[in-house]
């Protein structure tokens, strides 16, 4: 094994994260904004009336301003596997690289070829032609996150695939089963329809902020029409995909939902923490306790992981140091077998270099028995496999706390708007034009949920990141990150400076 | 038909698909050297408009075909994606950089309170039109120079130059293929300019964009003269049936020989992108952008596939001979190739929905009066 150096798998992880993060702002507003837009424009389209063509042609304009730095912001993640994670990109590229490359024929250029028609083409195609073309951009932009996020869900819940000891990597097996696993089909969902509801709050707080200062009224009830049903529908989406998510993790990566609900003991009948505060000076093992305060409700979390009312929930404690009674194996004992099995990869490996089919063939034997956890063989120590808790705990529950709101906020603007007094919700109106940052907020929390409780995964139980990054200097890596921090925040300031300069502007003629 | 195929026969499908991608790309690089050409060709803030606004509409196109480029050499050669992305670090990096800043310099850069000014957005054009360009030629060039990595038993990549792929542009010969690819792409530019504006009562902007289509020309006739030629000449990475890579005099010019189809897409490339110049300058002729976008495509493809054909290791290393990358060594396993080339079914379609939006929008040139709107680039 190389010499791993911490601060480059750190600086290469805080890229990565840099530069998601950065991406996530503006990807789940193209996502949704996408569909809006088709919405209004069909309604233009039915309707005729030219009102409805104005307020396409003004979220349509946010949209681009949004879109592009969307794009710019996501042509690194692509190649960031390859300089960053080189490693990770050989072993398994072959599996990883497929939904990109399908991503990049299906989806991407889908969106390219009919965003033109979508933005300058309202003279020169027919009506018709334009409406087509601004679905195919939703579409495309939501058949794009599909790809990715098949992609993930792989990282998340490895299938389909074998490792081949001659080639050291692994191959994928079954195309089907990588496209339709069940945690590639909760993240897309989940992660999609927040997007919708994330768009339908941009929607919400723009109009909010027309509604307050007394301008273009007509447009602001209209949008917020469409956008508070669109938005409850992704919010009950949302949660029922988001019950979904949190039950594969329970199934396939038990110690995430652990730190998630900072469960530290497994129980029988666990409780689910609705509020609490995380001791930070708890350690797996010790007898401290997880919690300064709690609120439970109790049951409900052996409900929701296993879908059986009083089920035993695995803790991190069970998880690390093992459950016999439970029969659940401990990291250590995981971490024995593994670095057999790295042991016996070498063997192999050598034996092969000097010819000796014998010991090729003894040592194959001895890996395939023991390859299940060649992961945990790259482990230093059995508290290693331990994602950071408190980070993961606050960013479940901030994002299940702001997701609960903004069904209920969906729900008193359709009521207010439908009943005609939506102007005069004076209490209501400024949550509104708060909404959209609370739901930036909630987007960035979930996948801070997903990304860091999986730690310290590349590939779960198979890959660890520090096995995962590419050989370099972190110098080079610490550069670059600055590089992207320095791009990234002067076009995000200018992003939102033409986004407020165009909302103050407002839609023409309206 | 495609589950019965040979694991040797994928691997060639999908060299040849990913240099069909690498070269389409180099045609789209028309882009690019529009931005470039924004400067010289364009006097005042019509004429300004209309060359960013005729860019405008096909860079996602151009950025989409490398972003495709990318995928596809992860799906079909990871062992590639690995080494090169990894180990030249910073070309890449860069590359990358100057199409993150030009993604979002169209739609900013006449847009209010936009920060950082037209000029700055224009500036992040103008970069990637040339530093991308020139270095993703140095990349290319690395295809027939090699690189400095080792791979260990585990495929490990260690990349001996601290320049971390810089070291690439001190090459003359990649050098010079990047400079060749700038001037073509700014000739294609032209090109494209001269085929999409609308020039009513604007002949002069016309006579400059046919002028600076040949003066291109001219400037990139050096460059390609001396890739060429050295290309003839130089000692290229050959593999034998074991797998062992040696030095071969004339290597490259050995390909050609060998395999005379790839030579006839060379002669042909160069053929049409000189015939297209010729119209372009001399005979008053829009046309030309199609010649030459045809001529740059055939050019590549032969250029890529000399890189990886006939015994080639298409992605070399000169810091350990043993651990250059062929077309074999570097695929993904017969499975996936599979799963892909089912996947490829798909790539006419995708090709005929872009040509057929392509012409609808197209249909009526850009015109001066279609740029004064608030809400165009």
């Amino acid at each position: 094994m190389v010499d791993i150096d911490l601060s480059l798998v750190n600086w290469s992880r805080a890229q990565f994260a840099l530069t998601a993060m950065y991406h996530w702002i503006f990807v789940p507003l193209t996502l949704g904004l996408s569909f809006l837009c088709a919405m209004f424009e069909s309604i233009y389209v039915r309707t005729g009336n030219e009102k409805w063509k104005a307020i396409t042609r003004f979220w349509m304009t946010l949209f681009g301003i949004n879109f592009a730095i969307g794009v710019a912001t996501g042509i690194i993640l692509e190649f960031e596997f390859g300089t960053n994670w080189s490693n990770y990109s050989w072993m398994v590229g072959d599996i990883f690289g497929a939904p990109l490359a399908v991503e990049g024929i299906f989806a991407f250029f889908l969106e390219a070829t009919f965003f033109a028609v979508m933005f300058f083409g309202w003279n020169r195609v027919s009506k018709g032609f334009h409406l087509f073309s601004t679905w195919m951009v939703a579409i495309g932009s939501n058949l794009s996150a599909l790809w990715i996020l098949v992609a993930n869900a792989w990282m998340q819940y490895p299938t389909g695939m074998a490792f081949n000891p001659e080639t050291a990597r692994f191959e994928m097996e079954n195309f089907w089963a990588v496209l339709f696993s069940p945690v590639a089909m909760s993240k897309f969902t989940h992660a999609t329809s927040s997007g919708f509801v994330l768009a339908s709050l941009f929607v919400v707080t723009v109009s909010s902020w027309y509604l307050l200062k007394g301008r273009h009224l007509e447009m602001a009830k209209k949008s917020i029409i469409v956008a508070s049903v669109f938005g409850l529908l992704g919010s009950v989406y949302v949660a029922f995909t988001g019950d979904e998510a949190a039950f594969e993790d329970a199934q396939h990566q038990p110690m995430k939902l652990a730190a998630y609900e900072g469960l530290y003991k497994g129980e029988k009948n666990a409780g689910l923490v609705a509020l609490g505060m995380i001791n930070s000076d708890k350690k797996p093992g010790d007898a401290q306790s997880p919690f300064l305060f709690e609120i439970k409700v109790p049951g409900l979390l052996s409900l929701l992981a296993n879908r059986e009312p009083g089920s035993f929930v695995p803790g991190i404690d069970d998880l690390v140091y093992g459950n016999k009674e439970q029969k659940v194996m401990g990291v250590a004992e995981k971490m024995k077998i593994g670095q057999q099995a790295v042991a016996d990869l070498a063997a192999f490996k050598q034996a092969r270099k000097d010819k000796n089919d014998v010991a090729a063939s003894a040592a194959l034997t001895r890996f395939t028995a023991n390859k299940e956890y060649l992961g945990y063989g790259y482990l230093s120590t059995p508290e290693e496999a331990v994602p950071p808790v408190s980070t993961s705990f606050y960013s479940f529950h901030i994002m299940v706390m702001l997701g609960t709101l903004f069904p209920v906020m969906f729900i008193a603007y359709l009521f207010f708007t439908v009943k005609g007094n939506i102007a005069e919700q004076r209490w209501l109106l400024p949550l509104g034009v708060i909404s959209f940052f609370l739901g930036q907020v909630a987007g960035q929390m979930g996948w801070a949920v997903a990304e860091v409780g999986r730690q310290p995964w590349a590939i779960q139980g198979l890959m660890p990141v520090k096995v995962a990054t590419t050989n370099i200097a972190v110098g080079h890596v610490q550069a670059t990150f600055f590089m992207f921090l320095g791009v990234f925040t002067l076009l995000l300031i200018a992003e939102i400076k033409i986004m407020l300069k165009q909302i103050s502007i407002g839609p023409e003629g309206m | 038909m495609i589950a019965n195929l040979e694991y040797a026969t994928l691997q060639q499908i999908w060299w040849i698909l990913c240099s069909v991608v690498g070269s389409l790309f180099l045609f789209l690089t028309f882009v690019q050297g529009g931005n470039t050409l924004l400067w010289q060709v364009a006097k005042n803030d019509v004429e300004n408009s209309l060359v960013i606004n005729s860019l405008g509409r096909k860079w996602e196109l151009t950025f989409t075909t490398l972003v495709l480029f990318g995928g596809a050499l992860f799906a079909a050669f990871p062992k590639f994606y690995a080494t090169s992305f990894g180990g030249a670090y910073w070309v890449w990096m860069l590359i990358l950089f100057t199409f993150i800043v030009q993604a979002v310099s169209y739609e900013y850069r006449k847009k209010p309170n936009n920060f950082l000014g037209a000029k700055v957005y224009e500036t992040f054009l103008l970069i990637n039109g040339t530093v991308g360009v020139l270095l993703i030629g140095a990349a290319v060039g690395t295809f027939f120079t090699g690189s400095n990595f080792i791979l260990d038993d585990y495929s490990r990549v260690t990349w001996t130059n601290p320049l971390r792929g810089l070291e690439a542009a001190f090459s003359l010969f990649n050098l010079s293929l990047g400079l060749f690819l700038v001037f073509n792409a700014r000739v294609l530019g032209g090109m494209y300019l001269l085929n999409n504006i609308d020039f009513s009562a604007m002949d002069d902007f016309q006579a400059r964009l046919r002028k600076a289509v040949l003066i291109n020309f001219l400037c990139a006739l050096p460059f390609l003269l001396y890739v060429l030629v050295s290309l003839l000449l130089m000692k290229g990475f050959s593999v034998d049936t074991a797998g062992v890579v040696s030095m071969v005099a004339n290597k490259y010019f050995l390909n050609l020989l060998a395999m005379p189809l790839v030579l006839g897409l060379l002669l042909a490339g160069l053929v049409l992108v000189i015939l297209a110049v010729f119209i372009t300058a001399f005979k008053g002729s829009t046309k030309g952008i199609w010649l030459a976008g045809l001529g740059t495509v055939l050019v590549g493809l032969a250029v890529f596939f000399t890189a990886g054909f006939n015994n080639t290791p298409f992605y070399p290393s000169k810091a350990d001979l043993q651990s250059s990358l062929t077309i074999i060594n570097a695929s993904s396993s017969r499975y996936t190739l599979t799963a892909m080339t089912y996947v490829a079914l798909g790539i006419p379609f995708v090709l005929a929905y872009i040509a057929y939006v392509w012409m609808k929008m197209d249909a009526k040139k850009l015109a001066a009066h279609e740029v004064m709107d608030h809400e165009v680039y």
